[in-house]
């Protein structure tokens, strides 16, 4: 009885869940006629996307959040890696109070300090650049406290062992820490990616041409014009802008999931 | 008794350090040029007065935290952020928990279920937005036809300013519930199941299970949940832009879109600095208060 009870919940809440989401697929494949009226028998058409795809340059917002998301993921491993390495393998005066700054920036996020950030980057000249929006994100809290979490599990005879066969600590960390730490940076990986995939204010902020814009702040310009675009045109792009996320997300659903989890225990 | 290991051979103490500090200082260039001095500066800015054609900033004192005070949108906007926390943190949470206790179990379809929850937490907030905006249109999107279907007439959620600002926390719940369900999955795992079995044989029933073992065990999670919500109630503010744009009347904007709209629509960035410290110090204060309230309340193994 209780069996039965929490699967009819269980199923509600997921077709609850997923209603907004198939509604916008499904005004999507279909001519704009049936934005607001369901049949199961309407054409299904691919013209919305190809029809958003040239009204606005989503191939250009693509490459910029692509390089974006790049930079930010290289920058983030080589920073966080050196410095989670200090944190976990070395004893050295004002190590406590660093690693206690390193922690502020979980709740004083660059985020919220968006107009001291601009201030900094207009005096660097760099306003309207890829640079600037991934300056702020580049050495990352959250990352550095991960990654020596798990430097910090990592066996202590294995280090021995490499220092006896005579490597250098950069050697150690590259030869023994790095490769034990792989799903670490895997499950980092895949939420820095999403993160700064999805990420709006900040971009918004900093660019404000084609050339700079992520796909993000693309699509907000692109359905915010008054010109009355179709429902179904928004509802395309929409989905074209979230849609690589979605499909690797499908695709590697299990990794994801543990992703999130390992990056959330730890 | 076994004696404790000697401890592995010290390479020498200075050259050790400045290794580390060499080490750290990449990071904490970064760090400290857009994290901890913009911090330190966003007080002293709001100190200042703005600069303005040929007159320079100058010292204002109190001055933007007189204007603050006496700002009806100012209260109001910090009104609404706080109805916001209450409204979307515990929901999400119960939401979320509830989530985990469903999926953790043999379930039909389990994989759809799950995947269902957890999707709109990979999407764009901005994309995401936009099909609520979609979903809310009055007369024509799903949620009048929904509600029109059972005999109400048309209603515009969004545009009223009764009804804006629940109208972003459900997007907000919808969006947020899936992400914490991940956690409370993780620590679900964690739990023996022999736990479960004990209390079993003991003629504990299904909620009795739940009150004196799961929930009790789950608590750290729900305190680092609790923790991450708080931040993101604070924070999260694309979805505004596009379902709302703050109005009507700033009926759902938050502290960060005001900020936003100080600094970047107004250009008053000294108000902007002030309105960013109380955010700042309203964040520190929540967090501290949370550690330490739900602390003493938390089992630990």
């Amino acid at each position: 009885m209780t069996r039965a009870l929490n699967i009819t919940g269980a199923w509600m809440l997921a077709l609850i869940w997923v209603l907004p989401l198939a509604y916008a697929i499904w005004t999507a494949f279909h001519p704009a006629a049936y934005e607001a009226r369901f049949d199961l028998f309407a054409p299904v058409t691919f013209e919305n996307f190809a029809k958003a795809w040239e009204a606005a340059p989503f191939a250009r917002y693509f490459l910029n959040t692509f390089v974006l998301v790049t930079v930010i993921l290289i920058g983030q491993f080589i920073l966080c890696t050196l410095a989670a390495y200090a944190f976990a393998r070395y004893r050295f005066p004002g190590r406590d109070v660093l690693f206690a700054l390193v922690l502020v920036q979980l709740l004083v996020m660059p985020d919220i300090l968006i107009v001291e950030n601009y201030k900094s980057i207009r005096y660097l000249g760099l306003v309207d650049t890829i640079a600037a929006i991934a300056l702020p994100y580049i050495a990352s809290g959250f990352g550095i406290f991960l990654l020596r979490q798990t430097f910090l599990s990592v066996p202590k005879e294995l280090e021995e062992a490499a220092q006896i066969e005579g490597m250098s600590s950069l050697g150690i960390m590259l030869k023994v820490y790095v490769p034990l730490a792989l799903p670490t940076y895997l499950a980092y990986g895949l939420v820095s990616v999403s993160h700064h995939w999805n990420n709006f204010l900040w971009p918004l902020i900093i660019t404000n041409s084609v050339e700079t814009r992520p796909v993000t702040v693309g699509l907000q310009i692109f359905a915010s014009i008054d010109s009355g675009v179709e429902w179904s045109v928004i509802n395309a792009a929409t989905l074209m802008t979230s849609g690589p996320l979605l499909i690797a997300f499908l695709l590697f659903q299990r990794q994801f999931v543990q992703s999130f989890m390992r990056a959330g225990i730890k | 008794m076994v004696p404790p290991r000697p401890p592995i051979k010290e390479r020498p103490m200075q050259r050790h350090w400045i290794h580390a500090w060499l080490l750290l200082t990449p990071a904490f260039v970064f760090l400290l040029a857009f994290t901890h001095i913009p911090a330190l500066t966003t007080l002293w800015q709001s100190f200042r007065t703005t600069p303005r054609g040929r007159r320079p900033s100058r010292w204002a004192g109190l001055e933007n935290y007189q204007e603050l005070i006496s700002d009806p949108i100012f209260w109001k906007v910090l009104g609404n952020n706080i109805w916001f926390a209450i409204g979307t943190i515990p929901t999400s949470i119960l939401i979320a928990l509830v989530m985990a206790l469903w999926v953790s179990e043999r379930l039909p379809g389990r994989g759809f279920v799950r995947m269902a929850y957890f999707t709109p937490t990979v999407l764009p907030m901005i994309a995401v937005a936009n099909i609520w905006l979609f979903f809310y249109t009055p007369g024509f999107g799903l949620f009048d036809q929904i509600t029109g279907f059972f005999g109400f007439g048309q209603s515009n959620v969004l545009g009223s300013p009764k009804t804006a600002l629940v109208g972003v926390m459900v997007v907000t719940i919808w969006k947020e519930a899936g992400f914490f369900m991940i956690f409370y999955l993780a620590a679900l795992q964690t739990i023996p199941p022999s736990l479960i079995e004990a209390a079993r044989i003991e003629g504990a029933g299904p909620w009795t299970i739940f009150r004196r073992v799961t929930f009790p065990l789950l608590m750290p999670t729900t305190l680092f949940i609790g923790v991450n919500a708080v931040v993101n109630a604070f924070r999260m503010i694309d979805h505004i832009f596009v379902l709302t744009g703050g109005g009507p009347d700033n009926a759902s904007s938050l502290l960060l879109y005001y900020i936003y709209e100080t600094a970047f629509r107004f250009w008053d960035t000294s108000y902007a600095a002030s309105l960013t410290v109380v955010l700042l110090a309203l964040l520190a204060l929540l967090a501290l208060g949370q550690f330490f309230f739900l602390d003493r309340k938390v089992h630990y193994k």
